[in-house]
């Protein structure tokens, strides 16, 4: 297209220095949990390896760690299954409500997380549940559904349904039909949206907050409650370049997988 | 299984219940259960002196969030702050998003892509974080502001402006780069053939194709801006609807009154939401 040079050299330049804006305070972060000092002042003086293995033996840490972990398991697991569930009934079915569904699906991201929480946090307490790992699963699983879904849809469209009907008509009966043609299709997609949704799930924090309860911590909690704690400085360091490292990988490979990365994105928004 | 397997495929209706049964229950019954529950819950109230949940209806909450000082004072100034931070990202998406719709070369483009995506998905709270000790009066703002003789925000509103516009971007930057992707490359060159300037041709082609793309990204930044209550916490002394909704079901234990005042998020998302269906934004997203 034909830009004016001046044109050219200003987007390329702002270009770049947009991506130094999103990119520095990551950086920063990693850096500052190398710090051998126990104050975070600039510039950083000299750098240990030690804030890691004293975090790796930190009871809290490892505790809320394990839970996380667990959180994410969890609601990938429960978002999977619903979430594809429901894309195959969209995608193959046509049935009363059906444009409904896309709405509700992303509801949970849409509206301000406060509420997500808050709603939830109220039904708990009127069906007298405790708060738990059990109510943090289900939070975010609410809200991992339309990852799955986005991903598994995009897939099925794009999918010809005349390789089922002719497995069908080759004699394989629909569970056949679903094992041996439907799974293999979206298999990929399936593995994205799953990385995804454990991605969404490990750092969340707005919705977690309203529903883990006392006790319970999950490792962006265990950051929000140590941040001001001064002697506590290089551990929360170390362990937000933890919930970084596993929230940015999975999204990182997911994006390998998908062949356009823009459904990535289409995925939240 | 497969005597099921053809019992199934003669009653497509029956599949059909299997496959939605489970999704259906969790979505609609126990999620928007929960959210119809919250909002019968703002019209409850919590006894003075036993601190139990009243049940009966009374509009009191909905009256004391809009009166007095506090209230709309605070509404007012999260729903400035939502607006101003999602100008900030419309101005700041709006060059990278050209650049690889327009001038980037494919690969390019997708490693671009890639860098937005990944720190639109990650570490929220990590981002947030980071910006507290880039603020701090240690840190390393002030260290490079120090030499020109200036001195960074500190914790305080411009700060919660920033940080949300940071944390905000990569959702403005995706649908507009997807909004100026899907312009045809004629209609430019049209544009330039009749004397339009680059300045033109912003203002009267570009701008108005790629509005829905724009509302699309504005209903992240502004939803996400609404409902934040962790940035202003980190970064500032300033309260938000989000802190006020926080305090109230935490420290206070006023979850009927906290529930009203998130009817205020909720209501301005939906006017929002009805308003972007108007001008076409959905098909943006």
């Amino acid at each position: 297209m034909g830009l004016p040079r001046w044109l050219r050299v200003t987007l390329r330049l702002s270009t770049g220095l947009i991506l130094a804006f999103i990119y520095l305070p990551i950086g920063i972060i990693v850096l500052y949990s190398f710090n051998a000092a126990k104050v975070a002042t600039w510039p950083i003086t000299s750098f240990t390896f030690d804030w890691y293995l004293k975090a790796f033996n930190d009871a809290g840490i490892r505790s809320s760690f394990a839970t996380s972990v667990q959180v994410a398991i969890g609601a990938t697991i429960v978002a999977i299954v619903l979430g594809s569930l429901l894309a195959l009934a969209v995608s193959r079915f046509r049935f009363f409500g059906r444009e409904a569904i896309a709405f509700i699906v992303i509801l949970p991201l849409a509206l301000p997380g406060i509420v997500t929480g808050l709603a939830l946090n109220t039904a708990f307490r009127a069906i007298g549940f405790d708060f738990g790992v059990t109510t943090i699963i289900v939070g975010h699983a609410t809200f991992c559904v339309v990852v799955i879904y986005n991903n598994a849809i995009a897939r099925l469209r794009r999918t010809s349904r005349s390789f089922e009907e002719a497995s069908a008509d080759l004699g394989a009966d629909t569970f056949t039909t679903f094992r041996r043609i439907t799974l293999p299709a979206v298999r990929t997609a399936l593995i994205a949206g799953a990385l995804l949704a454990f991605a969404l799930s490990f750092d969340e924090i707005i919705v977690t907050n309203f529903l883990a309860g006392p006790g319970v911590q999950t490792l962006p909690i265990w950051i929000f409650n140590n941040y001001q704690r001064p002697n506590q400085l290089p551990l929360v360091n170390v362990a937000a370049v933890l919930v970084l490292l596993l929230s940015i990988i999975p999204v990182y490979v997911a994006s390998r997988l998908t062949e356009d990365p823009a459904s990535v994105a289409g995925a939240r928004t | 299984m497969r005597r099921v397997a053809a019992a199934l495929y003669r009653r497509p209706r029956i599949q059909l219940a299997a496959l939605l049964a489970a999704p259906i229950g969790w979505l609609v019954i126990a999620y928007l259960g929960s959210l119809a529950l919250f909002f019968v819950s703002s019209f409850w109230s919590v006894d003075s002196l036993s601190g139990n949940i009243v049940t009966t209806p009374t509009l009191a909450n909905y009256q004391r969030i809009a009166s007095g000082e506090v209230y709309p004072i605070i509404t007012a100034r999260t729903v400035i702050m939502a607006t101003v931070v999602t100008l900030t990202c419309i101005a700041v998406a709006f060059p990278i998003a050209f650049y690889m719709a327009r001038v980037a070369s494919p690969r390019v483009r997708g490693l671009l892509l890639v860098s937005i995506l990944l720190p639109l998905w990650s570490g929220y709270l990590v981002k947030v974080y980071a910006w507290r000790l880039i603020l701090a009066q240690n840190g390393v703002l002030n260290w490079v502001l120090a030499p020109f003789g200036l001195q960074g925000p500190g914790y305080s509103i411009e700060a919660v402006w920033i940080v949300e516009s940071y944390l905000w971007l990569p959702y403005m930057i995706i649908p507009i780069y997807a909004g100026l992707d899907r312009i045809p490359g004629s209609l430019l060159e049209a544009s330039a053939d009749l004397g339009g300037r680059a300045g033109n041709t912003f203002r009267r082609v570009i701008l108005p194709l790629t509005l829905p793309a724009v509302i699309a990204g504005a209903i992240f930044t502004f939803s996400l801006t609404l409902g934040d209550y962790i940035t202003p916490t980190l970064v500032s002394n300033t309260k938000f609807i989000g802190n006020v909704v926080y305090d109230l079901v935490g420290v206070a234990g006023n979850q009927p009154l906290a529930a009203a005042y998130a009817m205020v998020p909720v209501t301005i998302m939906l006017v929002f939401l009805l308003v972007a269906r108007r001008l076409g934004a959905f098909e943006a997203i």
